[in-house]
């Protein structure tokens, strides 16, 4: 074996992927295989490293230093200057805003406030490799559980450490385990949700495909405690490498003696399997995750009984999220106080987000439960791009809902985000700048929720279609006085009736944006007019007669030949057959055209005399 | 061959799913046809009227020939935010068919899905295995035309 003098760690989770880390990857190879360099440096594929808006991202050890955006041409370079000369490559560096160089990954202000626990491995180690992971105390925790701890007793330091479901209900992990572990059945399963659908969340992909077998590890000492000798991953079959790097996890730790009979020398033998989903949000929820297994309809069922106590064909079951099982084996080697001593009074140690939408770091983070909305958007994530404004943040996917600035010093934990009507979810933070228009958006999320009900029950499948509905119509000047209230009676009743906690929050982005934006539907309803511009028929386009030069180039490109003029009277735009499609304002060269908010009033009057057409002829 | 993918899983229900997904992803075509779902109702003992239950429930199933290269452009708001709607207009006009269609030549089906979380590189998309992430229209035509040539 020989030494290697350099370790690179090129990020190779799905965002880097997507950005294209397989080839920067492969250059490396050949480049270092060119110059001789095979046997000096250590090329290494890691889990996500977090900042993946700067993807392909990688860290060069000894030192620590951090590149961003490294393309396959610069790959000579760094070999050429980093490697052999020892000068590391500066334009790749990140910079402050002074520009001055971030030299380590540790001076990075994205990774300071964050405190990993489930992901202290993602983007460190090699995932496919066992060795690697046992080089970090991996596998330690489930010995120690295995050789020296009972099964209540394994119990009790998850109930002491406060450990509570990551999935986003929020339930505290010991009271299910306990339930199944009372419970004297013969047969019991455990199951692992990484059946992650929230848009804007990627933690559970990240941690699978980062850090597999912490994963497995989590999932082994959890079904030693409920007394569980079967285990099933529930992985979305649109995370293909997700589930290649859990099935290999379990191939080798059964090939090093870590799962099958008697682990450790114990009584305990636990074999587990893969099950991969086929495009449906609703299976996230455990009920229908387990029909799914089962091999059918992923369809809810009504709880009780809960899965704990009837649940994979009858059986007592767990269902615990990725993350929840990843924090479990840290708990168990540094201890519940340890782990307790981080949070809020009822939100114990750290939570992991991903950060999208308008912030400059987008990516995944972890960061101790507590920190403010504050920290999390402008400390850890960078703040807004460019020169825009925060104005919205849904946490929580299409579950949760929609916070403002007045909730940036809110600290993040189950109860507070709840108590505002946001919840924790999954840990998707959507961040949205001030040209959002918060009535578009809460029209995107309830099209998602209306395209996933799996349609079992009358309340989510005709409710949040009624409430699409009205928001359609108010998206298209078409609103009418009490439609808000509308929306919210809707909304309420289906919180309470709908089957499943998926139909029972999808009304939330909407009841909360009507909470903190109500003027924005108002402005809607009755102006007719989208103030950010982005509801098309609220807006129109016009052309500033003092700054057109009478060129004719957007008159030639409209599609709809719908403006006209000349080079002495200008241009102007036949407003009632304006497609909106921002043709002329993208060619004009001059910047004369420009979106306006509010319906146009030539619009609204062959509207108001086509609804007065339609009354008399009802009549 | 369906009888022979129907043999490496044990004749037990909860195997339907996985079968499936091999079928699929075994056929040229990306689809599961008739014959198949009898076959595999056969081999599992179960009615196929619970077959094309499951197989019209999930999003990712196509019960209709679909082509050699499936595109999914993900829909959900941190795309959206990002711009995927110039996206899907530009493969629209690319490819020269509508979300859910197959190129004449039989090399592409576009579809819309739901989070394919690589939210930090938004707007994403899907070409079978493969994620792109980042995408400007300039980067579509770039993926679209690299994979013609391959053909």
């Amino acid at each position: 074996m020989s030494l290697k003098r350099i370790d690179l760690l090129i990020c190779c989770g799905s965002g880097c992927v997507s950005a294209g880390a397989i080839k920067i990857k492969d250059q490396f190879h050949s480049v270092l295989k060119d110059k001789g360099l095979t046997n000096e440096i250590n090329i290494i594929e890691t889990g996500c490293m977090g900042p993946c808006d700067y993807g392909p991202v990688m860290v060069i050890y000894p030192e620590g230093v951090f590149y961003k955006k490294v393309t396959p041409e610069d790959v000579e370079e760094i070999v050429e200057e980093h490697f052999l000369k020892g000068r590391p490559v500066k334009r790749l560096m990140l910079q402050d805003e002074e520009e001055k160089n971030y030299l380590t990954n540790k001076e990075i202000p994205f990774y300071q406030k964050q405190v990993k626990v489930a992901l202290a491995n993602c983007g460190y180690i090699d995932p496919e490799s066992i060795e690697e992971y046992i080089a970090t105390g991996g596998y330690e925790a489930l010995g120690t559980v295995l050789t020296t701890m009972t099964s209540q007793q394994t119990i009790d330091v998850i109930k002491k450490s406060g450990l509570r479901g990551r999935g986003g209900g929020g339930f505290p992990t010991h009271l299910k385990w306990q339930m199944v572990h009372d419970n004297p059945s013969e047969e019991k399963y455990f199951i692992c949700n990484g059946d992650e659908g929230d848009p804007g969340a990627f933690m559970d992909r990240s941690l699978l495909e980062g850090d597999p077998h912490r994963v497995l590890e989590g999932m082994m000492i959890a079904a030693y405690a409920i007394g569980a000798k079967n285990g099933f991953f529930y992985i979305r079959a649109e995370y293909p490498l997700a589930i290649k790097r859990i099935k290999l996890a379990i191939q080798k730790a059964k090939e090093a003696g870590l799962m099958g009979e008697n682990i450790f020398g114990s009584n305990f033998s636990f074999e587990a399997e893969v099950r991969t989903g086929a495009g449906a949000f609703v299976c996230g929820e455990e009920t229908a995750l387990i029909h799914s297994i089962e091999g059918q309809r992923g369809n809810p069922t009504p709880k009780p009984p809960y899965p704990a106590v009837q649940g994979l064909l009858k059986k007592p079951t767990i269902v615990n999220n990725v993350e929840t099982l990843g924090n479990i084996p840290t708990i168990i080697l540094k201890g519940a106080e340890w782990f307790s001593s981080m949070g809020t009074q009822t939100s114990k140690g750290t939570k992991v987000f991903a950060l999208t939408g308008d912030v400059r770091n987008t990516g995944l983070v972890e960061v101790p439960m507590g920190i403010t909305l504050r920290e999390l958007i402008f400390d850890v994530g960078g703040g807004i791009i460019g020169d825009h404004k925060f104005k919205a943040v849904q946490l929580g996917g299409p579950s949760g809902g929609c916070l403002t600035t007045q909730h940036l010093d809110v600290p993040i934990d189950y109860e507070s985000l709840k108590e505002r009507g946001a919840m924790m979810g999954s840990g998707g933070v959507i961040i949205m700048n001030e040209e959002k228009c918060m009535v578009n958006v809460a029209k995107f999320f309830m099209d998602f929720c209306v395209d996933e009900s799996c349609g079992k029950c009358a309340p989510c499948r005709i409710g949040l279609k009624q409430m699409l509905e009205i928001l359609k119509r108010i998206d298209s000047g078409n609103g009418k006085e009490g439609d808000i209230e509308e929306l919210q009676r809707l909304g309420e009743t289906i919180s309470k009736l709908a089957l499943c906690g998926l139909g029972q929050t999808a009304p939330n982005p909407v009841l909360s944006t009507i909470r903190y934006f109500r003027d924005e539907y108002e402005a809607h309803i009755r102006d007719k007019s989208c103030a950010n511009k982005v509801c098309l028929d609220l807006m129109h386009f016009e052309i500033d007669k003092s700054r057109c030069i009478g060129c004719s180039l957007c008159s030639r490109k409209c599609p709809t030949k719908c403006i006209s003029g000349s080079r002495e009277d200008k241009y102007t735009i036949n407003q009632l057959s304006c497609i909106k499609c921002g043709t002329c304002m993208d060619v004009c060269p001059v910047k004369a055209i420009s979106k306006v908010p509010g319906m146009h009033p030539d619009v609204k009057a062959k509207r108001e005399a086509e609804a007065i057409k339609q009354q008399n002829q009802d009549e | 061959m369906i009888k022979e993918i129907c043999k490496k899983y044990a004749p037990h229900k909860d195997n339907l799913i996985q079968i499936l997904h091999e079928i699929q992803n075994a056929d040229p075509q990306h689809y599961i046809s008739n014959e198949a779902v009898d076959t595999v109702a056969e081999y599992l003992n179960i009615p196929a009227n619970h077959i094309y239950g499951v197989l019209t429930f999930y999003t990712m199933y196509s019960t209709k020939p679909r082509g050699k290269n499936i595109i999914r452009l993900c829909e959900s708001p941190p795309c959206y935010i990002k711009g995927s709607e110039n996206i899907l207009r530009k493969l629209k006009v690319l490819l020269g068919v509508n979300v859910g269609e197959t190129t004449k030549d039989g090399l592409f089906t576009l579809e819309l899905c739901a989070c394919l979380g690589v939210c930090g590189n938004a707007p994403v998309m899907m070409i079978n295995d493969d994620f792109y992430g980042d995408l400007t229209e300039e980067k579509v035509e770039e993926i679209i035309d690299k994979i013609r040539e391959m053909r």
